[in-house]
């Protein structure tokens, strides 16, 4: 490893790198996201009725993603490490003002009003836990120390906690996770990890009673038996397995899907758009979503393994694997191995604010692409 | 794996990271796996399921209503059949604020309280895409103003849809009847998939009667619905079966000229074919027009008809019991001679009133104030003159027990089984039925009050017709029928069992004082025998309202209208060969002779008017020279 690692460092200085350094721009990630984005457009037009104000509106999210990426981008690394206590923080501010000001439906308050549109903090914290953990564990001892793993842990559970206040546990648990896993790419303790897990499984009794509202609670329930509530809780689900169950291997094809098509599906533009394009393109649709993230997420690796510094390292490392994540939830919760949680499948789910944080991630994923070699400032 | 080190060590931390990383790596893939082998399970091992339940979320198959029936009178006239009419509704799914979009269509039409009272009841029965009607039978004026406003009335639709309608109005209404709404007691005991997209019901008359042949068979349509049930489109179809065509004996011109005979009056017609039993003419008197009842009817409309003195809704013909008075005299005289009670020789002395032995009240003779008949009145000149002391006389030695059983063969005392709904069987009474009904013993007072036709005695104009058309046909059991024919195919009779057995002698005696009735110059309905292109036979009737007291006279100046006697007529024609029989009652008309046989009358020269040319073979053709427009009833008044 030793090894591999002296031959990548001879080879990524490499002149190539200097070129692309003047752009900043990672093209195998950037021709995967263009993809992404067709592909999610294509199913949204579908899944939202043929209605062309949601794809109007998604396009333009996604426009105006690609811009803030690019722009994200040509920062160097060090500014965002700088930089990054000064977006976490924004960030909390953000999710206070929600407590106070937001603005939603359906007894949760997960916006803010801002004018022209609507903004969800939330999303934001997804890059802003693991910018702020990366920042934070880059500069401390590798592998963390005790001090530094509670302060982290913090950091994390800070956020985390007003999320599920607004309440939205979905997103929360997943910045959590965004948190966690850069905590654990940092080289979290054996002993912390089980620690971690312990706790988990000790919080549960505490989080049903104390923590989980009714309507979260009857989400759990519903997952370990969809059938016993058809018409209820448990309709969603039934009706997102039909979907996409009937969609076979081939699909029913593009606009053909009866399930999204003839609203039996809820939520299909989404949280549950999956099962639209489950249905629709059938599996044959699922693998070629699937093969698409995977090689976003390898891309995403690849710079990870490659960065130049330690923060690009845990930085990217952790957006790589927090996008597979939000895919494993999503994916899991519609097809039923999962509750029910507010997650939206990444760059296809309709929803500006997740779109406009994701590309936030490649953003920076791109600048540590092309990090320039410098020498390690050393604590 | 684990060190504690107080330098960073830039390789050690790319190890460390490397490693983690791969780690994550590998549990990605299994994750992936996961997932991959959940949509593969879901996909391609339980396709077939899933692809079965999206199909039955779908697919629904909605029913496809037929068209009713469509009642023709005898030759061919339409009675009922369905038009397209042109109704508002609302679609509550997209009308917003419903008492806002009602006051705007109230400010372009009108709109009555009823109608918004029932469409909120309507409106709790539907589902929230499914048009809820407003107001029926919009005119051209009220769509053209609604098309004109159909941008401010987001939600309202005009839709044509085919309602019953009764071109005839008020003609038919006790016969033929009318469809309504289906209303919760109906929908308990209808077949629900037979019923399925029809809302309205045969309520009474042959609507009521042939309800299943009307009706038809209701069809489907394969559909594609979604989620809220709103209809896609559809996916297959079986066409309904339209309900059979009916076509009734009745004949609408005959009925116009009987139902204008009663000129406003209350009262009842029954005409009978004597051929087939077909009900030529069935009226009621005062009707109403059916098609009120067809999309519902205001609460002040229906009140106004309930509550109306003439009570326009009770069918008379069919429902009305009125004692038979002396139009009974010629079947008992019938049952008189053939139980050998008497004989066509047997006189009897009038004095204008009748005694019995033992009781000292006596029975006073009709035209007692005249002093009676008088000496050697028969039977025929009993029928002839009315004489109600012979009758008194042949009543007690008959008894009451021949006459009860007797009578039951003429349709007397029980249903005649007519294809109506709702016939009322009248009574004949006998000792059983006196202890029975009364918990009372048979007094030959009782007796002698029947043997007039009075009493306890009580008839519908139907069995009358009946009667009359039986003894016109020499004891045929003629089977009162309305519908002629089911979609062309001839409606089978109802059998009948026994046939009296009377002797052509008899009949011939009581035809020919029946026809002296009308052609003898003493005869009580000789008012009408003038300008008669045929012979006709029949017999009047009085039949009390009130008792009177045995010594007092009946006064009509005394008594308010309304209690006034009501007045009978029965008859066939021609005498020679009955086709047709008639039985005619008008409440409070007084007088047989006077008020009801012209009505006679005027329906029997319509009937032969209007089949003459097709039995121009026959001796009607000969005769009808000298046919001119009935005199009515004024001029039969001025004759008295």
């Amino acid at each position: 490893m030793r090894n591999n690692d002296f031959v990548r460092r001879i080879k990524s200085p490499g002149g190539d790198r200097k070129k692309s350094g003047s752009t900043h721009i990672d093209f195998p990630l950037l021709i995967l996201l263009l993809a992404l984005c067709v592909f999610g457009l294509l199913v949204l037009y579908s899944a939202g009725g043929q209605d062309l104000s949601y794809i109007k509106r998604q396009a333009t999210f996604m426009v105006v993603g690609f811009c803030l990426m690019f722009v994200v981008a040509q920062f160097e690394v060090r500014y965002w490490e700088k930089w990054a206590f000064v977006f976490y923080s924004l960030g909390l501010l953000l999710l206070f003002a929600v407590l106070l000001f937001g603005v939603g439906a359906k007894g949760a308050q997960r916006w803010l009003d801002i004018g022209f549109t609507r903004l969800q903090p939330a999303e934001f914290m997804k890059v802003g836990v693991p910018l702020m953990l990366a920042a934070y564990l880059s500069n401390r001892f590798i592998p963390p120390t005790l001090k530094h793993t509670s302060w982290a842990m913090a950091m994390i559970l800070l956020p985390a906690v007003l999320i599920v206040r607004q309440p939205d546990l979905g997103t929360a648990l997943l910045v959590f996770f965004s948190g966690f896993l850069t905590l654990f790419l940092a080289g979290l303790g054996l002993r912390y990890l089980i620690l971690t897990f312990l706790t988990s499984i000790a919080a549960v009794p505490i989080m049903w009673n104390f923590v989980l509202l009714d309507y979260q609670k009857q989400r759990i329930l519903t997952l370990l038996s969809p059938e016993q509530d058809k018409l209820g809780s448990g309709w969603n689900i039934v009706q997102s397995k039909t979907a996409i169950g009937s969609g076979g291997l081939n699909g029913k094809g593009w606009t053909e899907g009866t399930q999204s098509q003839l609203n039996f599906l809820p939520e299909s533009h989404t949280d549950f758009i999956i099962a639209v394009l489950g249905e629709e393109f059938g599996l044959i649709g699922i693998l070629t979503l699937l093969t698409l993230y995977a090689l976003v997420i390898a891309r995403c690796s690849f710079i990870a393994l490659n960065a130049q510094s330690q923060f690009g390292r845990l930085l990217a490392g952790s957006l790589g694997l927090i996008f597979f994540i939000y895919v494993f939830v999503n994916m899991g919760m519609v097809s039923g191995i999962l509750p029910v949680v507010g997650a939206p499948l990444p760059m296809i789910s309709y929803g500006g604010t997740a779109i406009l944080t994701l590309f936030i991630g490649f953003g920076l994923l791109m600048a540590i692409s092309t990090e320039p070699n410098r020498m390690r400032k050393v604590l | 794996m684990i060190h504690k080190q107080a330098f960073s060590d830039p390789a050690r931390e790319r190890r460390i990271f490397a490693r983690r990383l791969i780690f994550s790596m590998f549990a990605m893939l299994l994750m992936g796996l996961l997932i991959i082998s959940r949509y593969f399970d879901l996909q391609i091992n339980q396709f077939q399921d899933f692809a079965t339940d999206s199909d039955n979320n779908r697919v629904h198959v909605r029913p496809a209503p037929p068209t009713r029936g469509i009642i023709y009178d005898r030759n061919g006239e339409i009675i009922a059949d369905n038009r397209p009419t042109s109704n508002l509704a609302i679609i509550r799914e997209r009308a917003g604020d419903l008492d806002q979009l009602i006051t705007k269509i109230s400010s372009l039409i009108t709109l009555s309280d009823d109608d918004i009272k029932r469409f909120y009841t309507r409106l709790k029965r539907q589902k929230p895409f499914e048009p809820t009607p407003l107001k029926f039978n919009l005119t051209e004026k009220e769509q053209a103003i609604l098309a004109v406003n159909q941008h401010i009335l987001e939600g309202s639709k005009i839709s044509a849809t085919l309602t019953r309608f009764y071109p005839k109005r008020d003609l038919f209404t006790h016969v033929v009847g009318y469809v309504g709404r289906i209303n919760e007691r109906e929908s308990n005991t209808i077949d629900d998939i037979a019923y399925s997209g029809t809302d309205s019901i045969g309520k009474t008359g042959i609507e009521k009667f042939y309800e299943d042949s009307l009706l038809g068979q209701v069809g489907s349509d394969q559909v594609e619905t979604n989620a809220r049930g709103r209809v896609m489109r559809v996916l297959d179809k079986v066409s309904p079966t339209p309900g059979s065509d009916l076509q009734l004996h009745l004949d609408s011109q005959l009925q116009q000229v009987a139902y204008e005979a009663f000129s406003g009056g209350r009262g009842a017609l029954v005409a009978i074919e004597i051929e087939t039993g077909g009900v030529l003419a069935m009226v009621s008197a005062p009707s109403y027009d059916a098609n009120s009842f067809v999309s519902g009817i205001s609460q002040k409309d229906y009140d106004a008809l309930l509550n109306s003195p003439d009570k326009p809704m009770f069918n008379r013909s069919l429902r009305g019991q009125y004692p038979p008075g002396s139009t009974i005299k010629p079947l008992f005289g019938l049952i008189g001679l053939q139980s050998r009670s008497i004989t066509t020789s047997t006189t009897i002395e009038d004095p204008g009133y009748f005694l019995m032995e033992g009781i000292e009240r006596p029975w006073r003779d009709h035209n007692s104030e005249r002093g009676g008949h008088g000496k050697g009145v028969d039977l025929a000149m009993a029928i002839v003159e009315s004489c109600d002391v012979f009758f008194y006389t042949m009543g007690v030695k008959i008894g009451i027990d021949t006459l009860a059983t007797s009578s039951q063969v003429f349709g007397l005392g029980k249903k005649t089984d007519i294809d109506l709904p709702g016939e009322r069987p009248g009574i004949m009474p006998s000792r059983i039925w006196k202890k029975q009904a009364r918990g009372a013993s048979w007094f030959i007072g009782d007796t002698i009050n029947v043997s007039i036709g009075q009493g306890f005695m009580l008839t519908t104009p139907l069995q009358l017709a009946v009667m009359t058309a039986r003894i016109a046909s020499r004891g045929n059991l003629i089977q009162p029928q309305i519908v002629k024919a089911i979609d062309g195919v001839k409606n089978p009779a109802l059998k009948v069992a026994e046939r009296p057995n009377i002797s052509d002698e008899y009949w011939d005696y009581i035809h020919d004082s029946m026809r002296d009735v009308v052609h003898s110059t003493k005869g009580t309905a000789r008012g009408i025998n003038k300008h008669l292109t045929y012979t006709m036979a029949g017999k009047t009737g009085t039949a009390q309202v009130i008792s009177i007291n045995a010594n007092e006279e009946y006064d009509r100046s005394k008594i308010s209208e309304r209690q006034w006697d009501h007045a009978l007529f029965v008859a066939f024609a021609p005498v020679e060969n009955p086709k047709i029989a008639i039985a005619i009652i008008v409440e409070n008309g007084e007088h047989g002779s006077s008020v009801a046989a012209p009505i006679a009358k005027t329906v029997i020269d319509a009937y032969f008017k209007s089949t003459a040319p097709k039995n121009n073979n026959q001796t009607l053709a000969s005769t009808k020279v000298s046919y001119s427009k009935s005199s009515g009833g004024d001029d039969a008044d001025a004759k008295q």
